[in-house]
């Protein structure tokens, strides 16, 4: 089983390593079809894995090679395959080898098609790190290491200052979270000893409550900063910069679900902290329902889905904050498969309408793209949580969680969020696909894309219907590691009251949608209906504010210290300093270099006094050595 | 009034001080030769001095290789100022200045 751990975390490098090679050539195929084909390796390895633990094998478990020994310090490159991280490997090599191969098709005209896999590659490679490494400094090298890669494939399109912008954004928000991040880790070490999961987790039971919240605290932080939690939100939006299938695999399926595999991973230590769970619980209810109203006016396609994601994260979240890390991983799993598979469909459609993104500016698009068409519908259908697709086994037991739990007000506001979810993903759909024609006022002739990028997708479009079913054997297996909780409400009655009503209020959140948006007349806002001038409107479209709060009152006071900081301090005392060591250096030369006159007898002048200056202190020395004793008498009656 | 150890060790120091002022005063190369080995005399007197004084022959022995160092200096010394004097047709100090920085 070793071998096939070692392929399915190589191949990816292999992958990347190959495709840089070609990196400053024009596009060759190879350099992308290299990659996929490793991939594709990656998933077979990984299903074999899988296989392997659900037929009840050991947990594989390697210790590559040792990284650090100091001391007490030992850490290995150690991986591991258990029921989790199986979990989290089928979803990334899934999701990627889709979006590669799909990638062949969608950067076909880009000139950078070679350097794309590359990164993307690069992307799989250190993702594949973070769930496999079985201790925190691994965990952590992958956790830089995708955001590196998000850092290069948000700014892909480097020539546009928008994306460039975006790509810091992201990074440097990463970095502040990282900081919590390595707090955390450093309190794990310095508590229990070790960064093993293992060891360390069961160190923790007996340390002190303080603790544990500080490292819970900590370690959420990280976890915020990746999967784009309240206060730190603002850069996923904004990722959408980057090429579509590195919004479909980076920042919907896999990367930013890496905070929620945090929390699920560190299982054992949040569980000993209850309340820290309630509050990740809080903000993550708070973040689905804040995502969502950001969702239902804005009039980016893409920005849309973004938003979205941000959403079922905030659920993910409440599960995992309330104890059922199980039904958290399980929605992440059924929502990697289905995000991204609207994300793809999105691609599609951006290509056909050239890169156009306002959803009001198309309309109609089903007779053009039929396929695409089913995808998407598909995808909001099971995104909307309606029955028998895969978000409505994954989002409904979250919904059940909540209120098992007794907790009313997040049960309450994941309800709403749900439908509020149903509408803004409708709304998408009915304004891209059904309704006018409208795209032919802006002399668009859309068209489907590739064959073969359709069939690259049809895995997606299958585990979009079909994830829901495979509830109870994942169940089975992941709770041979995770607390084994098994969700049910009490009464049978109660269960299916829950349920239709949740189906009904979801379906009558679509019908809303298609009523109002996929009816003819509507023209592109222009900023004059009475909608878009009221008030609640202003404040969604505009983000609450919270981008244009960060740049007047966060990132122009920073700018003006940082000037400040540079004239006075940097230029008048650091650059002083050094100029003046440099000009003390430099003046003493030019002074003694009239002592290299070429003159003999001046060179032995010079001699001379040198010698002169020698013999006295030799003289000096030696006195003062002969005559130590009165000396220090003499000092020590002068009180020195 | 007898001659003792000092009488020889202010000669030296005489002679020593001599050289020096004649090595940093000289412009002529060979002149310059000569006080050089008026320095190295005043030291052989001081190491034959103090080697008589302890009864130690090492002194002397000392002044012995200082004479043969100091003969072997000057015929490569002369040799060079030979050469030096054909090429320039003149030895004088301040010409010299190939060595300027």
């Amino acid at each position: 089983m070793e071998l096939y751990l070692y392929l399915a975390l190589f191949a990816p490098l292999a992958g990347s390593l190959f495709a840089a090679l070609f990196g400053a050539s024009p596009k060759t195929i190879v350099a992308g079809l290299v990659p996929s084909i490793l991939l594709f390796v990656s998933f077979v390895s990984s299903t074999i894995l899988l296989v392997h633990i659900l037929s009840g094998g050991a947990v594989v478990h390697v210790e590559m090679m040792t990284w650090m020994a100091t001391g007490d310090l030992y850490i290995p490159f150690g991986f591991v395959v258990d029921q989790v991280s199986v979990t989290m490997m089928m979803v990334v090599t899934v999701v990627s080898t889709v979006v590669h191969f799909y990638s062949v098709g969608y950067m076909d005209h880009d000139k950078g098609f070679n350097r794309f896999f590359s990164y993307l590659s690069a992307f799989v490679f250190s993702m594949m790190v973070l769930v496999m490494s079985d201790n925190f400094a691994g965990l952590f090298i992958g956790w830089e290491g995708v955001g590196l890669c998000s850092w290069l494939l948000i700014g892909f399109w480097y020539h546009k200052e928008s994306a460039t912008w975006a790509a810091n954004e992201a990074f440097i928000m990463n970095r502040i979270a990282d900081l919590g991040m390595l707090i955390g880790i450093f309190l794990v070490y310095w508590n229990t000893g070790t960064l093993q999961y293992e060891q360390a987790f069961a160190a923790m039971p007996a340390l002190e409550a303080d603790i544990l919240t500080l490292m819970g605290i900590f370690l959420f932080i990280g976890a915020m900063g990746k999967s784009a939690q309240f206060p730190l939100h603002t850069w996923l939006a904004d990722a959408m910069e980057g090429p579509t299938p590195v919004s479909a695999l980076i920042h919907a399926a896999t990367m930013v679900t890496a905070g929620v595999y945090l929390v699920v991973r560190a299982n054992p230590l949040y569980d000993l902290i209850p309340h820290v769970g309630i509050f990740i619980a809080s903000l993550g209810a708070f973040v689905a329902l804040f995502a969502a109203s950001m969702a239902l006016v804005n009039r980016d396609m893409k920005r849309i889905i973004a938003y979205s994601t941000l959403s079922q994260l905030g659920y993910m979240f409440v599960a995992a904050g309330l104890g059922a890390y199980w039904v958290a991983l399980f929605h992440l799993m059924a929502h990697a498969f289905f995000k991204a598979l609207l994300f793809l469909g999105a691609g599609n459609v951006m290509h056909a309408m050239h890169d156009e993104l306002d959803p009001f500016k198309m309309g109609g698009l089903k007779k053009a793209m039929k396929w695409t068409f089913i995808m998407m519908t598909v995808a909001s259908v099971a995104l909307a949580g309606i029955y028998p697709l895969a978000g409505f086994f994954s989002k409904d037991l979250i919904l059940e969680v909540a209120m098992i739990e007794h907790h009313y007000i997040i049960y309450s506001v994941l309800l709403f969020t749900a439908g509020l979810t149903a509408f803004y993903s409708f709304r998408l759909v009915a304004l891209i696909f059904h309704g006018e024609e409208r795209y032919k006022l802006f002399g668009v002739h859309p068209h489907e894309a590739y064959k073969f990028m359709l069939i690259a997708m049809s895995p997606l479009l299958i585990l979009a219907v079909i994830a829901g079913s495979f509830k109870m054997t994942y169940f089975e297996m992941v709770t041979a590691v995770l607390p084994a909780t098994e969700y049910h409400v009490h009464s049978a009655l109660a269960y299916w009251i829950m349920t239709i009503g949740t189906q009904l209020f979801v379906i009558a959140a679509i019908a809303f949608a298609y009523k109002k948006y996929a009816r003819s007349g509507i023209t592109v806002p222009d900023g004059t209906s009475k909608m878009e001038n009221r008030l609640c409107y202003k404040i969604l479209s505009n983000q609450y504010y919270i981008p244009y709060v960060y740049e007047e009152y966060l990132v122009k006071p920073y700018r003006e210290l940082s000037t400040v900081f540079w004239k006075q301090i940097d230029m008048k005392v650091v650059d002083a300093t050094v100029d003046g060591i440099a000009g003390i250096i430099y003046g003493t030369g030019e002074k003694t270099r009239d002592m290299q006159s070429g003159n003999l007898s001046t060179m032995l002048k010079w001699m001379v006094a040198g010698t002169v200056g020698l013999l006295s202190l030799a003289v000096v020395f030696g006195l003062a050595v002969r005559y130590s004793v009165e000396i220090k008498a003499i000092l020590s009656g002068l009180g020195v | 009034m007898e001659i003792g150890l000092n009488h020889y060790l202010i000669l030296s120091t005489i002679l020593f001080a001599i050289g020096l002022i004649g090595v940093m005063r000289r412009k002529n190369l060979l002149l310059l030769f000569f006080a050089t080995e008026i320095l190295l005399n005043s030291v052989n007197i001081a190491f034959a001095a103090i080697s008589h004084f302890y009864g130690d022959l090492t002194g002397q022995m000392f002044a012995f290789f200082v004479i043969a160092i100091a003969a072997s200096e000057v015929a490569v010394g002369l040799g060079l100022l030979i050469v030096w004097h054909k090429r320039h047709g003149t030895i004088d100090l301040d010409t010299m200045s190939t060595m300027r920085g």
